[in-house]
């Protein structure tokens, strides 16, 4: 590969124009169905807004920057660093100036600032090109390059994570922490502790499992019924309802165990779909598609959150003498997240050191080596669906006191999915990975929020992104749990990594 | 000598095909006996058998355990023949835990004597019992065996990232590591250099006179189990042929019809 670096091959514009016209093909027939109408709303005018320019500019920028991809991979850098450099000035002036809109291509400042990213990544890389003639690398190289770098930010945990999690303690009172971040925030640690729960089964013990929203509908629904039938405190009811949802776990595990990789995937969505029906269905018990209302908020020791005290007792904010805020219960809500989620994490890196830990990971590796060597494999396998049950129970007894209202419909395959993304794109068994996927895959729709429905595309781009560079997730990196040599790790991890 | 193991008219049955044929045969303990035969002559099936990969259609496999009584191999689940019976066994294609360290590797092994002493979890969740002192044992357990096969070096690497015969070793350290009485070895030599066959004839006959372990072990490589083994059993068509000492059996002529063909009937047959 380095060799071509000295003769720049020739470059065979055909087939690059062919390539590049098939791909604003593509974009023209996706776009047409996605962007190039619009229903108005507005009684009297047409009933369809025809938006066949955003369509033609989609075709355009795609072509121009396959075109550049197709120079880039023959050698010829300047032309592309001079084209996607002007183009990415003009865009993100055009953008921070808002000079005349009529220049910029589409109608969201989303869509233009990422195509202005784009096209500032895709000058950034001719100027790579440009200064490092030819780094154009095989898979393997970039595949070992990026584990060593996925390495490192394993190494740099040991300061990141406490880091982050100052800043995840610190986040209620940095200035810009107004209600809407924090109930992102929220969202985001609830989702990275569903993301952690899960990693025990997917990531550690190897069980692709579709169905978890059904332990976090079991959660939900236990801490729920609980409280409102018998009238008890969250606290309370928070073991029972890990204990129920691990009760879940081990009912659903015995039967099915014993099927492997795609098979088990597909019992499990199955279970999580009969979950979903049976809350839906069994009206008597669980009110159907009503939801049950009125589920009582967490206290602080018994104290609740709230503006009025109740008869003879205290409120948090009148028992400490302080005013009375609306946005104390949100903040209390962030940290009781928090704190489930530090939990998770807690017990599950403690764990990982256990034998457990380690037959899970056995398991994941090689099942039938597993047997030969003694390890139960059924109940290795039903220790971890019901640990990583318990955690979903507990995010959903948090999830129903968040809301205060939960119905069957917030328990939907969706969910799996998307808690089951995180773990996958974090990197299986990567706890931190867990935490950067959860903050892209959560954080980032809200981002998107601009483009309506079309944001969960954000969502797939990420995962496309990430699949394509790579596919074994974002981090992943196995520090093994136990050294004989206790020195710097690559001091005695010589083990060649090409 | 006392057999450890005695095998009583073994049979396994796949559909209409006979894999073991009411095969017969004794290990007498604390020595090598080497299963041989042609390839498709039901070693591995016998093995599978032994270790709870199969259930055999009939046939009886009883291992006397020196600390307990009897075991009936045959009525048992998978997992517990290595975990109670005290029978570990190594594969004909290697089945290390690749992306796990070495030494990981041989912790998994100690998985049953480091669970109790973890209190099944809950105790070292909480901080109460002794499993630091029982891990730090492990891993002593460990590094001696390490030391045996020359791994100590790469103990933190991923065994996946092994070169070939280390990996072989390590699977067999590994299985010594659940502290069995008798090892199944499923052709531990394929694959090796004659240095490092050597090394491995070595480190078994220490594993049989040191640690007072029964060997099993299906090989082809005739280096290998004329010069090791105590005790030959000669399979072919899932039927035994012969059975004895090597010097024995090498002079057999069922055995060496079996391996060359029928003898000199026709001259074309003649070749291996």
């Amino acid at each position: 590969m380095r060799a071509r670096a000295a003769a720049p091959p020739s470059v065979d514009w055909a087939r690059a124009l062919k390539d590049a016209g098939l791909v604003a093909g593509i974009v023209v027939l996706l776009a047409i169905a996605l962007a190039g109408f619009r229903i108005q709303d507005e009684s009297g005018g047409p009933p369809l807004a025809y938006r066949f320019n955003d369509v033609v500019a989609a075709a355009l920028i795609a072509f121009l920057g396959r075109l550049g991809i197709a120079a880039l991979r023959a050698q010829r850098a300047v032309p592309v660093l001079a084209g996607a450099l002007v183009f990415a000035i003009a865009l993100s002036g055009v953008l921070v100036f808002g000079a005349d809109e009529q220049l910029l291509p589409f109608q969201s400042t989303v869509l233009n600032g990422t195509i202005a990213l784009a096209a500032w990544m895709l000058s950034a890389r001719a100027a790579w090109l440009v200064w490092h003639a030819a780094s154009e690398t095989s898979t393997e190289v970039r595949e070992a390059r990026m584990d060593r770098l996925s390495a490192q930010v394993q190494k740099l945990a040991w300061w990141v994570g406490p880091l982050l999690l100052g800043l995840a303690v610190a986040l209620p009172f940095l200035p810009w922490a107004d209600r809407r971040l924090l109930d992102i925030a929220t969202l985001v640690v609830t989702y990275i502790m569903l993301g952690w729960g899960l990693n025990i089964v997917v990531g550690l013990a190897g069980l692709l499992d579709l169905g978890y929203v059904a332990f976090y509908a079991v959660g939900a629904y236990s801490y729920a019924l609980l409280a409102l039938h018998f009238d008890l405190g969250f606290w309370v009811c928070l073991p029972f309802a890990g204990i129920m949802a691990a009760f879940a776990g081990i009912l659903l595990g015995f039967p099915v165990l014993r099927l492997r990789g795609d098979y088990l995937a597909i019992v499990t969505l199955g279970f999580g779909e009969i979950v979903r029906i049976i809350l839906l269905n069994w009206y008597a018990f669980t009110k159907g598609p009503d939801g049950l209302s009125g589920i009582p908020r967490p206290t602080f020791f018994g104290l609740p959150i709230a503006r009025e005290a109740p008869e003879g007792g205290h409120s948090f904010h009148s028992f400490f003498g302080l005013e009375y805020s609306p946005v104390d219960r949100i903040i209390f809500l962030y940290y009781l997240a928090l704190a489930l989620a530090l939990l998770t994490n807690l017990v599950t890196l403690r764990i990982r050191r256990l034998p457990v830990g380690r037959a899970w990971e056995a398991l994941r590796e090689d099942e039938i080596a597993c047997r030969s060597l003694g390890v139960h494999p059924r109940n290795t396998k039903l220790t971890a669906f019901a640990i990583g049950a318990m955690f979903g129970g507990f995010g959903g007894s948090f999830f129903a006191t968040r809301q205060g209202f939960i119905s069957p419909e917030s328990f939907t395959f969706l969910e799996s999915a998307i808690i089951l993304a995180i773990v996958v794109l974090g990197g299986m068994g990567s706890q931190i990975g867990v935490v950067l996927a959860a903050i892209l895959l959560i954080g980032l729709p809200e981002v998107f929020r601009e483009l309506n429905q079309y944001r969960m595309l954000a969502f797939g781009l990420a995962m496309v992104a990430i699949m394509a560079w790579r596919p074994r997730g974002l981090l992943a990196h196995r520090e093994p749990t136990v050294r004989l040599y206790h020195g710097p790790p690559d001091a005695s991890d010589g083990g060649p990594r090409a | 000598m006392n057999p450890l193991l005695s095998v009583e008219h073994l049979t396994m049955r796949f559909g209409g095909l006979v894999a073991v044929d009411n095969v017969s045969f004794d290990a007498p303990a604390t020595s090598i006996t080497a299963v041989i035969g042609p390839n498709g002559a039901g070693k591995t099936t016998v093995f599978n058998c032994l270790t709870g990969f199969y259930k055999p259609t009939s046939g009886c496999m009883r291992l006397r355990h020196p600390a307990h009584s009897e075991f009936l191999l045959e009525r048992m689940e998978g997992h517990a023949i290595p975990a109670k019976a005290g029978v570990a066994r190594t594969f004909q294609n290697i089945r290390l835990f690749p992306g796990m360290s070495v030494l990981e590797n041989l912790l998994v092994a100690q998985h049953n004597v480091l669970m109790r002493a973890s209190g099944y979890t809950i105790g070292a969740l909480l901080g109460v019992g002794g499993y630091a002192a029982a891990e730090r044992r492990a891993i002593d357990r460990a590094r001696y065996w390490l030391e045996r096969v020359r791994l100590t070096d790469r103990a933190d690497a991923d065994a996946g990232s092994l070169p070939y015969g280390a990996q072989r070793r390590l699977e067999i350290v590994r299985a010594m590591c659940t502290g069995p009485v008798m090892l199944c070895l499923d052709e531990p030599a394929a694959g090796l250099n004659p240095r490092e066959s050597a090394e491995l004839n070595e480190l078994l006959t220490v594993i049989r006179d040191e640690h007072r372990v029964t060997l099993l072990l299906i090989e082809h490589d005739m280096s290998v189990v004329m010069e090791i083994s105590d005790h030959i059993v000669v399979l072919d068509y899932g039927r035994k042929i012969s059975e004895g000492p090597p010097a024995a059996v090498r002079n057999d002529p069922k055995v060496i019809r079996a391996y060359l063909g029928e003898e000199m009937e026709e001259d074309e047959e003649a070749r291996p």
